[in-house]
């Protein structure tokens, strides 16, 4: 098959610039709607469960997801699956655990919750160094990717890609804050579900709509291996670590917790987690069938000619499938998928900046609206320059991990202090930034130590630390440092405070 | 009768609500290690499983698929259980409370 992909197509072109300027109308009107910083952070409070379930999903489902785990199940079969799995079952967790609390005691950002009982000047600063942390990572891990699908779909320069997917995003978060990126991230969610059940369908239609004809396909082409686990779950402790980073990484992750801010509630917060789950878990279980199809009817030589991770299964599937114009449609919804998630980064990121570091911090909360909302904007665009420049600087390195490295900060820097704040009276300040401190340090430290970095980038031939994803490791480590540190340095202020936050927590009284 | 909002945390009905809601959601925490660990520990340990003939297909594929809908169904149940018995003890425990303290 001749493909179009990687030359300036005019569908592709035509489908991102009406995307844009779409989103930017919408940023228009939003912008008029974001005076104050209740409207800037969490857009007033005036998000809906369901249309935060899409946001949330918008949010969460990266290029990544949808380009990576199709190619991942094209070139290696099953085990892409296995991987799709995991990136669902953190949903019920976060619902279980802390979509209601953290609604009730929070006012924009996860380090409100701590500063609840704790200490504000030490806890906000550690939460804002873990939360940032995490947010940097990701984006990073994100904006390189982008820029490199963008090359290869549009046959635009590198570094073009990153200034556009960057200016793009940097303009909804400055003037629309978060009514703005919550419509992107809605938009996009509805464009990526859409796109990706005309995909199956269409799929489908090759091979009867019999879900049987296709595996009886992937078997006579490749063998019965390609549908049977392969190397991927092998060693079962480095796959529950796995297991763990993406379960409970999802429950440290400053952008989309802050996201359960933008509902009136607690019960819209839970409705948001239900609806997320439905659409999220509909991707996860559809998304194979891209994978196969695409195996079977361009073939894995072909799709790894292209890119070696396999991540244009997706899109040449779409021009075999749909011609010239299916491809543009599913080249600018990848494009939107990139925007979306960078846009709830650097939010997330600016609201820590300017609401912990600023304002609870630097003026112990006595800014005014005005000066917060300029804080904020300013945070913005530094956030956003930094993160192009890294992004450029990162250009050429392999940063496959870094996504990896964001889920095991939040697993063991952020989750563990946030979920011993709501439910343990006697966790005590110290307690709290020894946690975050140790937790996201050492989960930091393995991986660098780990087989995926210390061998695979850094070239050295045998791993300091054993497992590829160090979550169990690094999470009890965050666990047994907060209970030491809290025993040996009690914190009485906080214990007393439990009996109003229990009333805010369970009951909703007082909740903002 | 008002009550204070101390008092109102020492009260039996407010430490059964909260006893009753971290046991419905460790119980269901508990199914989800289950489901999830339980679905990668059967991979790397017991791989025959998997790959038993079901159909063209085998048991694997159909089990990825089957973790994300318990999964789903799970995060149901606590919202089943949330909106019928949760939000209806925290109205009437609130409606206890003296009005200065809301």
């Amino acid at each position: 098959m001749e493909s179009s992909l990687g030359q300036p197509n005019f569908i592709s072109v035509l489908f991102f610039v009406v995307f844009v300027v779409l989103t930017l109308g919408i940023t228009y009107w939003a912008a008029k709607k974001t005076k104050t910083s209740s409207e800037f952070y969490a857009a007033g409070r005036s998000i809906t469960g369901f249309q935060n379930g899409l946001a949330l999903s918008g949010d969460f489902m990266s290029a990544a997801s949808f380009l990576g785990i199709s190619g991942m199940v094209a070139l290696k079969g099953y085990d892409g699956i296995i991987y799709a799995v995991g990136w669902l079952v953190g949903w019920p967790a976060l619902m279980f655990l802390l979509a209601e609390p953290l609604r009730n005691l929070g006012k924009y950002t996860f380090a409100d919750v701590l500063a609840f009982r704790l200490k504000q000047k030490p806890i906000r600063i550690v939460a804002s160094v873990g939360g940032i942390l995490v947010t940097i990572t990701y984006s990073i891990a994100q904006i390189v990717g982008s820029g490199k699908l963008i090359n290869l779909m549009f046959g635009l320069p590198y570094e073009l890609a990153v200034l556009i997917v960057g200016g793009v995003m940097l303009l909804y978060v400055l003037f629309g804050g978060m009514i703005a990126t919550t419509w992107v991230q809605i938009i996009k969610a509805c464009l990526l579900l859409f796109g990706v059940t005309l995909l199956v369908i269409l799929s489908l239609a090759q091979f009867g709509f019999s879900l049987e004809n296709l595996f009886s396909a992937v078997e006579t082409k490749f063998g019965r291996t390609a549908l049977e686990p392969g190397g991927f779950a092998s060693s079962p402790i480095d796959s529950i670590s796995l297991g763990l980073a993406l379960m409970f990484g999802l429950l440290g992750l400053p952008h989309i917790l802050m996201r359960f801010y933008t509902v009136p509630d607690a019960k819209e917060a839970r409705k948001s987690v239900a609806y997320a789950t439905t659409f999220i878990g509909y991707f996860y279980i559809i998304i194979p069938i891209v994978g196969f199809a695409a195996a079977v009817l361009i073939g894995r030589e072909q799709i790894a000619g292209i890119d070696k991770g396999g991540n244009m299964a997706a899109a040449l599937l779409a021009e075999l499938l749909g011609g010239t114009p299916f491809l543009g449609f599913i080249a600018a919804v990848a494009f939107a998928t990139i925007l979306a998630v960078v846009a709830g980064l650097t939010l997330a990121a600016a609201s820590t900046i300017s609401h912990d570091l600023y304002f609870n911090v630097f003026t112990e909360g006595k800014a005014t609206e005005d000066e917060q909302v300029s804080v904020a904007k300013k945070a913005t665009v530094v956030f956003s320059i930094v993160s192009i420049l890294l992004g450029i600087l990162f250009k050429d390195q392999n940063v496959a991990f870094m996504v990896g490295l964001a889920f095991a900060i939040a697993a063991s820097g952020n989750f563990p202090a946030l979920f011993l704040s709501i439910v343990w009276k006697n966790f005590s300040t110290l307690g709290g930034v020894f946690s975050i401190l140790i937790g996201s340090v050492s989960a930091t430290l393995f991986i660098i130590f780990s087989p995926t970095v210390w061998v695979d980038v850094f070239k050295f031939d045998q791993a300091i630390f054993p497992l590829k994803n160090p979550a169990i490791v690094s999470m009890s480590l965050a666990f047994i440092s907060a209970f030491i540190f809290s025993k040996l340095f009690p914190d009485e202020n906080a214990s007393a405070k439990f009996e109003s936050e229990k009333v805010r927590v369970y009951l909703g009284v007082g909740a903002e | 009768m008002k009550i204070k909002a101390h008092q109102l945390i020492e009260s039996i009905e407010f430490k059964k609500l909260v006893r009753t809601r971290w046991t419905v959601s460790f119980v269901l925490l508990f199914f989800l290690f289950l489901n999830y660990y339980g679905f990668i520990l059967i991979i790397a340990l017991k791989k025959e499983w998997v790959t038993e003939k079901l159909g063209t297909g085998n048991y694997g594929l159909y089990a990825g698929a089957s973790v994300i809908l318990f999964s789903w169904l799970l995060t149901f149940i606590y919202v089943f259980w949330a909106n019928r018995y949760y939000d209806q003890e925290v109205e009437v425990l609130k409606s206890k409370l003296e009005s200065e303290t809301r």
